[in-house]
């Protein structure tokens, strides 16, 4: 798994809530769906796809090629090679990006409204006929690897794939997406090109559009784009186990400070009580001034610069988890703070102020997300992923009001396992051992 | 430096993009206030944005740090907000805020729903002049400071090595101390220091006021009238006057090692001129030079010449400049060589590759590529309401005016390739550069030193 701070801020915008944007469902002539925000204030349109399975439809002994086969994507197509293809992006002034996660592939376009069919066009070229000329496969091999051995010595990164291996062990979830030093090396042209075609299906598509164009147009852009992709791919793997207890694992690294990743078992995202459960990490240790975990262990102590948790629901398993860095001498009161916090709240649960408060800022923050064609699209192709339906936005905040402290309560005894919680700390932290 | 990280993004300042904001409406107070009202009526959000022209920069020799240490002690409290309560009545309203410090501004914002512009204002203009500090806040939020210094610098070599660099490139300007501070300095920093720091430079006449989303400019102006109207202004305000630098003659070269660099690169940058007021068309000329040189990782000069073909020598080249400075800036380059090949190697590939530029000149193609982008950008950039706030407000900070913002991808588009070559020339000069080589811990024997 990978930059999961990164994708929190999606799953967050990807909540239900209630703004007041006319969102169309389109289908096009040949049946894709999508969802559209039509604006025409500025000439330009945002485009968001996402194909479900992404990195954990890795074959076991090749980890690491949808990565890298996402990386290629964009370098070289049909009659152009990678520098080809970028001039012809770069004359269109059109801006691509492609990226994988372990649930889902990512496409972002822009494009002025002056070059969308010729843009369209070119992407169309990108996803279809992607060349994975020799040359390019090695060069953007050599920038995984790259990136493989800066993480391997990125404390934050060493905390959270260690996490990751104790909790989910052979599973996609287990282990780094971008593959090893040694997988990646070992993959072929033949493995990229069996994994593209397994992974950008029509079946598993998801899309979203903001921006000036109509819901016509967009039918008939859809169609063009994806319409010849392969119907089905890859079968989506199992659930993951978790199988990781409370405790603590140390993991040394030579740095005046140590990272941490710490966490539990978390709730999955279509769960009846998700609503809750989210407004109860948000009171415990949401990234905001006024959450628990920020007041008590940096504002009141001064022992970190910022701690936060998150529920982190993937496809296949639920994690609720945290991060924070503090110097060596202060991980072990920070620890013990989290963990009192933690049981204070099983012992006491939220008070009725918190509660209020909450409610407050998660319904009178969610129109502010929805100021922009980028993140319009980007927040619309989430809520598809999810499973959310269209109304959704106009009753998420409907839900929210709802939660009564009751329903806090029973969330509060459901989710939160002070005994389960698991810190990994990369550092040399003062007083602090793995557990047995 | 941001008061949290848990915002990325919030710092990216546009390369270009501000003239075609749909409306933008300027007013300044009779007590100095400059205020900026960027229309944009697509969403009902309006971001209070409150820049002071105070930076690091600004800061007296010894006390390195304090203007980011006030800027977290913004946040601390006033004889009717308690401490901390500040971001939390802010989320009380659905919003969200946060404050940020460079060597140039110090700038606090807040966003909100557009109802809710009065009580920010409001908040925002009581800090001005009523912060209220304890000796053992203080002490606490020191804490936050050095493990914000831990974390983002003293954990990670690149940022140490940048450190060192920006102080060898700059002799005389304080732009060769980091903003954070350096630690031994932040660790000695008072209440009084930052009390201090607060009066002399907290003041509506040292302030932007920059609003921008769903309101209409006369509302802003009367609620500023309202709010900020009555701060009166202070009349000993110092000038913005700074130790710049001298004639560079000696080129500096530095190396360091750390067991936790993954990739070893080599980083060299010349000071560069920055955007002045009236005079942006040699800051335009370098930024085509930083895309056309390093712009793309697959068809800029330095990518072309060094990540392509069997024999590349580099997994990653790029160049860099931003003209937003009230200061002399730099303008660099950074080669990431591949394994097996040095870093002496990669530095003299890079300069092998830069001389030949020098000599062939633009490649038209690829410029006017460049100029249709940066046109393109212009309407890009008008989706992000809050990115064009923060660019008049780093813009105007940092010795510009709005109509220089406004006249910017006019400038741009004018740049020629002739403009491009002679500003290349002036700037790549080696005298004016730091060359640094950041590395793992090597056998002496078999790494030769910069």
């Amino acid at each position: 798994m990978k930059m999961r701070f990164v994708f929190a801020a999606l799953v967050a915008f990807a909540l239900p809530a209630q703004a007041e944007i006319p969102i169309q469902a389109v289908t096009s002539p040949g049946g894709i769906k999508a969802w559209l925000v039509e604006d025409h204030g500025i000439p330009f349109t945002a485009l968001e796809i996402l194909f479900r399975g992404g990195t954990s439809l890795d074959p076991v002994d090749q980890r690491g090629v949808v990565n890298l086969m996402t990386a290629l994507i964009e370098e070289g197509a049909g009659d152009l090679d990678a520098q080809g293809f970028a001039e012809a992006r770069d004359a269109l002034a059109a801006q691509f990006s492609f990226s994988a996660n372990d649930d889902s592939i990512g496409v972002s376009a822009q494009f002025l409204t002056e070059n969308q069919a010729e843009a369209t066009d070119l992407l169309h070229l990108a996803l279809t006929q992607p060349r994975f000329d020799a040359d390019a496969v090695e060069r953007v091999r050599g920038q995984v690897i790259s990136n493989i051995q800066s993480n391997a010595k990125d404390p934050a990164t060493i905390a959270q794939r260690r996490f990751d291996m104790m909790a989910f062990g052979k599973h996609p979830y287990g282990s780094a997406d971008s593959g090893t030093e040694q997988s990646v090396a070992g993959l072929s042209r033949a493995d990229i090109v069996a994994a593209n075609k397994a992974s950008l299906v029509r079946d598993r598509v998801y899309v979203a559009a903001a921006g000036d164009i109509d819901a016509e147009k967009l039918g008939i852009l859809l169609d063009k784009l994806l319409g010849d992709l392969p119907a089905t791919g890859a079968a989506l793997p199992p659930d993951a186990v978790y199988a990781l207890k409370g405790g603590v694992t140390v993991v040394d690294f030579p740095s005046p400070q140590s990272s941490v990743v710490f966490g539990q078992q978390g709730i999955k995202r279509d769960d009846p009580d998700f609503i809750p459960a989210y407004m109860l990490n948000e009171i415990l240790g949401g990234g905001r001034f006024s959450a628990r975990l920020m007041t008590e262990v940096r504002d009141k102590r001064g022992l970190t610069y910022g701690i936060g948790t998150y529920l982190w629901p993937m496809d296949h398993a639920e994690l609720m988890l945290g991060q924070f860095s503090s110097a060596n001498a202060n991980v072990a009161p920070a620890i013990g703070l989290i963990k009192q916090e933690w049981a204070d709240v099983v012992k006491d649960g939220v008070t009725a102020d918190e509660l209020a408060a909450i409610k407050t800022y998660l319904t009178g923050s969610y129109p502010l997300r929805f100021d922009g064609n980028s993140r319009i699209a980007g927040i619309l192709v989430g809520m598809q992923i999810e499973g959310l339906p269209i109304d959704y936005a106009k009753t998420r905040n409907e839900k929210i009001e709802a939660v009564t402290l009751d329903d806090m309560a029973k969330i509060v005894k459901r989710l939160l396992k002070p005994d389960d919680l698991h810190f990994v700390v990369v550092g040399q932290p003062d007083g602090l051992t793995t557990t047995p | 430096m941001l008061r949290m990280l848990l915002l990325p993004v919030v710092l990216t300042i546009a390369a270009t993009g501000a003239a075609c904001a749909d409306k933008v409406t300027t007013f300044t107070l009779n007590n100095g206030l400059e205020a900026i009202v960027i229309e944009d009526h697509r969403a009902p959000v309006v971001t209070q944005m409150l820049w002071y022209k105070i930076g690091a920069a600004d800061e007296a020799p010894g006390k390195s740090g304090i203007a980011h240490f006030l800027e977290h002690l913004m946040f601390k409290g006033t004889a009717t907000v308690a401490p901390g309560d500040f971001s939390k009545i802010v989320e009380a309203q659905g919003g969200n805020d946060n404050a940020f410090t460079t060597q140039d501004y110090t700038g606090y914002f807040q966003r909100v729903a557009a109802d809710r512009l009065e009580l920010m204002m409001q908040m925002e203009a009581d800090r001005m002049r009523g912060l209220i500090l304890t000796d053992d806040i203080v002490k606490t939020e020191r804490s936050v400071i050095l493990e914000e210094r831990a974390q983002r610098t003293d954990s990670d070599p690149g940022a140490l090595f940048s450190e060192q660099r920006d102080a060898a490139q700059y002799m005389n300007s304080p732009y060769g101390i980091p903003v954070i501070g350096w630690r031994h300095e932040m660790a000695a920093l008072s209440r009084e220091d930052a009390l201090n720091f607060y009066h002399t430079y907290y003041a509506p006449n040292n302030a932007i006021l920059i609003v921008a989303g769903d309101i209409a400019p006369d509302a802003v102006k009367a609620l500023a009238e309202k709010y900020y109207g009555p701060i009166a202004p202070t009349a000993n305000l110092p000038i913005r006057m700074r130790p710049t630098e001298p004639p560079q003659l000696a080129e500096r070269r530095l190396s360091m090692a750390d067991a936790r660099v993954a990739q070893p690169y080599v980083i060299r940058t010349y000071l560069a001129p920055e955007r002045n007021s009236g005079a942006q068309d040699k800051a335009a000329a370098l930024t085509y030079l930083a895309e056309l040189l390093g712009g793309s990782s697959t068809t800029s000069v330095l990518a072309r010449a060094m990540q392509f073909g069997a024999d590349a020598k580099a997994i990653y080249t790029s160049a860099f400049y931003d003209g937003i400075s009230l200061d002399e800036t730099t303008f660099g380059f950074v080669v990431m060589p591949v394994p097996g090949v040095s870093l002496a190697d990669a530095e003299a590939d890079m300069d092998k590759v830069i001389a030949k530029f020098l000599v062939d000149g633009v490649d038209q193609a690829a410029f006017d590529r460049i100029k249709r982008q940066l046109r393109a950008d212009d309407i890009y950039a008008r989706d992000n309401v809050g990115g064009l706030a923060r660019e008049y407000g780093a813009s105007l900070t940092s010795g510009l005016t709005v109509a220089d913002v406004q006249a910017w991808p006019q400038v741009l588009q004018a740049v020629t390739p002739d403009a491009v070559m002679q500003a290349a020339h002036e700037v790549l000069n080696r005298k004016n550069a730091v060359t640094g080589w950041l590395t793992q811990p090597v056998d002496p024997k078999t790494e030769a030193k910069p």
